[in-house]
């Protein structure tokens, strides 16, 4: 297609994207580099029901002066990025220093407050997508060879743990895992251990996540893994019947290879949505063994009485970093491709 | 006839007009716009503010448990989406620190004659809220569970342990005791009451470093951590709300919860009369011997928004007038520790009244603080979980604190 051809085409989505992605994104970038001016601080006599003391607090009208002349705050450059609460490059090199072998070295890295939560997301990005992408698979194989009566109920109920909305399935299944819940109970029956908490062990709490996160996001993997089956040409199934190939051998040699291409697309939007994992921390109030880096932007976000816009702006540049590395390989792919073509 | 007829409906439509005069609050005109946090208090004082609605004078509440985040951008814009903020003392501090309420010490002087000195927050020499109630977290204690086993109420936290091993060696309840440990606000929280305590300083004075790694610190964090052992096992996970229903469920003997939820678990919608009626109060248990209650008091009050027009921040004020008058209050007696003139404890406010008379400390103001009770709250639960020590628990909170404290300015 001419190039200009295609830019009448595109034109509407690209300045739609311009207007809503990429200029936030360029604007969170340049916020990142900021800082708050310097407090001015005075001492005063606060009076209140308890009774009167000496009160620091904050000059406002200087603040007011500062902030007409300088709106940005103070320039930090790449500060925040190096700060103990993002890549945290001085306490490294103080463990590096101070360490005498491998292991204390990984604890007190994991430690530090984004490495604990970046070792989480990526935890979960690579155990779930696969999960996702198995079970997925193996429903909608499953569904594919039900009789017609069943197809529509059981496709209803499959779609169902995605169609809930990620905070309220996750709160239900809080309650379910919870000691008193029918899960949570019918386990401790199971294993005969009237102590065992699903909640309580950072241990159990990260598996409980990961159940989770593959019981929430398989709809998905389900839901393209059956549209592809419809496609699959019934010549190259029967001559596989007819070469006397049995079940099993016929799904690995000409369903798998055939669905290959779909299973790239959902492990590319999985490793996209995956490292971004926020709710499912906020619903099984996980904050005491998993943190993920959305959840640090949000906590950064919601301290109300200061928040740390700066903090927030480079965590979130990091993530997008973070998912340019996870998704390199494909784009890789693709851009060969596309000069191969070309 | 016409003449009778016609007078009838003037003196009825007269009688009308000056009944609906004196059914509002003698407000001209004016627009009065309420947030606050949700909880029955607040439902009280916005009622009575509402009191004051006629046609020129509109009465409008947002109560959320949002107010925090949404107050700064709601009071910044001109006008203001909110005329009247209903703060606490630590919701306060972002509005004055970005100069988004107004004094009001022309509208105490006006209309304000209801109030008593200790209901005025002055900051500055200023007059920048009216408090009108008081809160703390204290000691919830079954009665019954501690006279049959022969525990007095525990006045220190080693007492309080003691009973709990008490009761667990008599195999009453495994789990006795309970607490808001839930990583993030909460557990912050339970910190703080325990530090104020101790009676040493958060900061160095004057300045925003840290100072609290010493031995006060080590120690609230092994009481935390002691604690801990007579809790179920999903302590983690339990904020104020989560401990009412394992509370009717007659698994708690001890807890520390908020006073302002003291009313709902011996309210007659208690879930279980039986335990309700067994419940009592006590002042917050102290850290060391004749120590001070381990709980920091909060008022709760309303500030005026800067960025309104005169005519609806005197509106606003003489509404809010309404809202906490001791009218109001005898209503609502028992939702909370009204500062209002003519309060009489009831028998919720037993904790709080024991906290302020055995010399419990404010929540510290200061412009800072938020950034520790965060550092704080994100930083403690590993070493209640045994996964670090206690020195390394206080290292990752000062750098924590000290990375924000660094972006917002208040260190370098």
């Amino acid at each position: 297609m001419p190039h200009k051809t295609f830019l009448a085409f595109i034109w509407p989505s690209l300045l739609a994207m311009i207007l809503f992605i990429a200029v936030p994104i360029l604007s969170v970038a340049y916020q990142s580099l900021f800082i708050e001016h310097e407090q001015i601080l005075v001492t005063s006599e606060n009076c209140g029901p308890f009774g009167c003391k000496p009160q620091v607090s904050v000059d406002v009208d200087a603040m007011r002066q500062l902030r007409e002349e300088q709106p940005m705050g103070r320039f930090n450059g790449l500060n925040t990025y190096t700060n103990s609460s993002h890549l945290a490059f001085n306490d490294i090199n103080e463990i590096f220093r101070s360490s005498e072998n491998f292991n204390e070295i990984r604890n007190k890295i994991m430690n530090l407050p984004f490495y604990k939560a970046l070792i989480f997301t990526v935890s979960y990005t690579f155990i779930v997508t696969p999960l996702v992408i198995i079970l997925g698979f193996i429903v909608a194989v499953v569904v594919n060879s039900l009789p017609n009566l069943f197809k529509g109920p059981v496709i209803f109920f499959s779609l169902l743990p995605m169609i809930v909305t990620p905070l309220v399935g996750s709160l239900v299944l809080y309650w379910m895992i919870d000691s008193r819940g029918i899960i949570g109970a019918g386990l401790q029956s199971l294993f005969g251990d009237p102590n065992l908490s699903l909640k309580a062990s950072p241990v159990l709490t990260w598996v409980t996540l990961f159940v989770y996160g593959v019981w929430h996001s398989s709809p998905f993997a389900f839901v393209v893994f059956y549209a592809g089956l419809q496609t699959v040409p019934s010549d190259t199934m029967e001559s596989a019947m007819v070469d006397g190939a049995n079940r099993w051998e016929r799904i690995r040699f000409v369903t798998m290879p055939y669905l290959l291409p779909l299973a790239t697309f959902i492990a590319l939007m999985q490793l996209m949505d995956n490292f971004r994992i926020f709710e499912p921390i906020i619903g099984f109030s996980a904050a005491a063994s998993a943190t993920s880096l959305s959840f640090l932007i949000y906590n950064d976000l919601r301290a109300s009485e200061s928040p740390l816009f700066g903090s927030a702006a480079a965590t979130s540049m990091l993530t997008i970093v973070g998912v340019i590395i996870l998704l390199l390989p494909v784009l890789r792919r693709n851009w060969r491709e596309f000069n191969r073509k070309s | 006839m016409k003449m009778t007829v016609k007078s009838t409906v003037a003196a009825c439509a007269l009688i009308a007009s000056a009944g609906a005069a004196w059914a509002d609050c003698g407000i001209e005109s004016g627009s009065v716009r309420i947030l606050s946090n949700d909880f029955a208090a607040l439902h009280a004082v916005a009622d009575g503010a509402a009191t004051c609605a006629s046609d020129t004078v509109e009465v409008t509440a947002n109560a959320t448990e949002e107010h925090k985040s949404i107050q700064v951008p709601a009071l910044t814009t001109s006008p203001a989406t909110y005329t009247v903020a209903v703060i606490a003392s630590n919701s306060i501090v972002p509005l004055l620190n970005d100069d988004l309420i107004r004094p009001l010490d022309e509208y105490v002087a006006k209309w304000g004659g209801q109030l008593q000195e200790n209901q005025l927050i002055r900051i500055n020499g200023k007059i920048m809220a009216v408090a009108f109630m008081a809160n703390a977290q204290h000691m919830f204690y079954r009665k019954d569970i501690l006279a049959e086993n022969g525990i007095e109420v525990p006045k220190t936290y080693a007492e309080m342990m003691a009973a709990a091993q008490k009761l667990r060696d008599a195999g009453v309840m495994e789990t006795p005791l309970a607490s808001s440990y839930m990583p993030g606000w909460n557990l912050a929280a339970e910190f703080v009451n325990s530090y104020l305590s101790t009676g040493n300083e958060f900061f160095v004075p004057g300045t925003a470093e840290l100072a609290i790694d010493n031995v006060d610190g080590i120690a609230v964090l092994e009481t935390l951590k002691g604690m801990t052992e007579y809790m179920y096992a999903d302590w983690a996970t339990y904020d104020a709300n989560s401990q009412k229903p394992v509370w009717e469920a007659n698994e708690i003997a001890i807890a520390i919860n908020w006073g302002s939820r003291a009313g709902a678990f011996i309210g007659d919608d208690a879930a279980d009369p039986a335990i309700a009626e067994q419940t009592a109060f006590a002042a917050a248990p102290a850290m060391y011997d004749d120590g001070i209650p381990s709980a920091a008091l909060w008022w709760d009050g309303f500030t005026i928004a800067k960025n309104i027009s005169d005519e609806d921040a005197e509106a606003s004020f003489r509404a809010m007038m309404a809202g906490v008058s001791p009218e109001m209050m005898a209503e609502n007696a028992d939702l909370a520790v009204w500062l209002i003139d003519g309060y009489e404890p009831t028998a919720a406010a037993v904790g709080v009244i024991g906290n302020v008379q055995g010399g419990a400390r404010p929540y510290p103001m200061e412009p800072y603080m938020g950034l520790l009770h965060t550092a704080l709250g994100d930083n403690i639960v590993e070493y209640l979980q045994g996964k670090e020590s206690a020195e390394q628990a206080l290292a990752d909170i000062a750098a924590a604190y000290n990375a924000a404290a660094t972006e917002a300015g208040y260190l370098n």
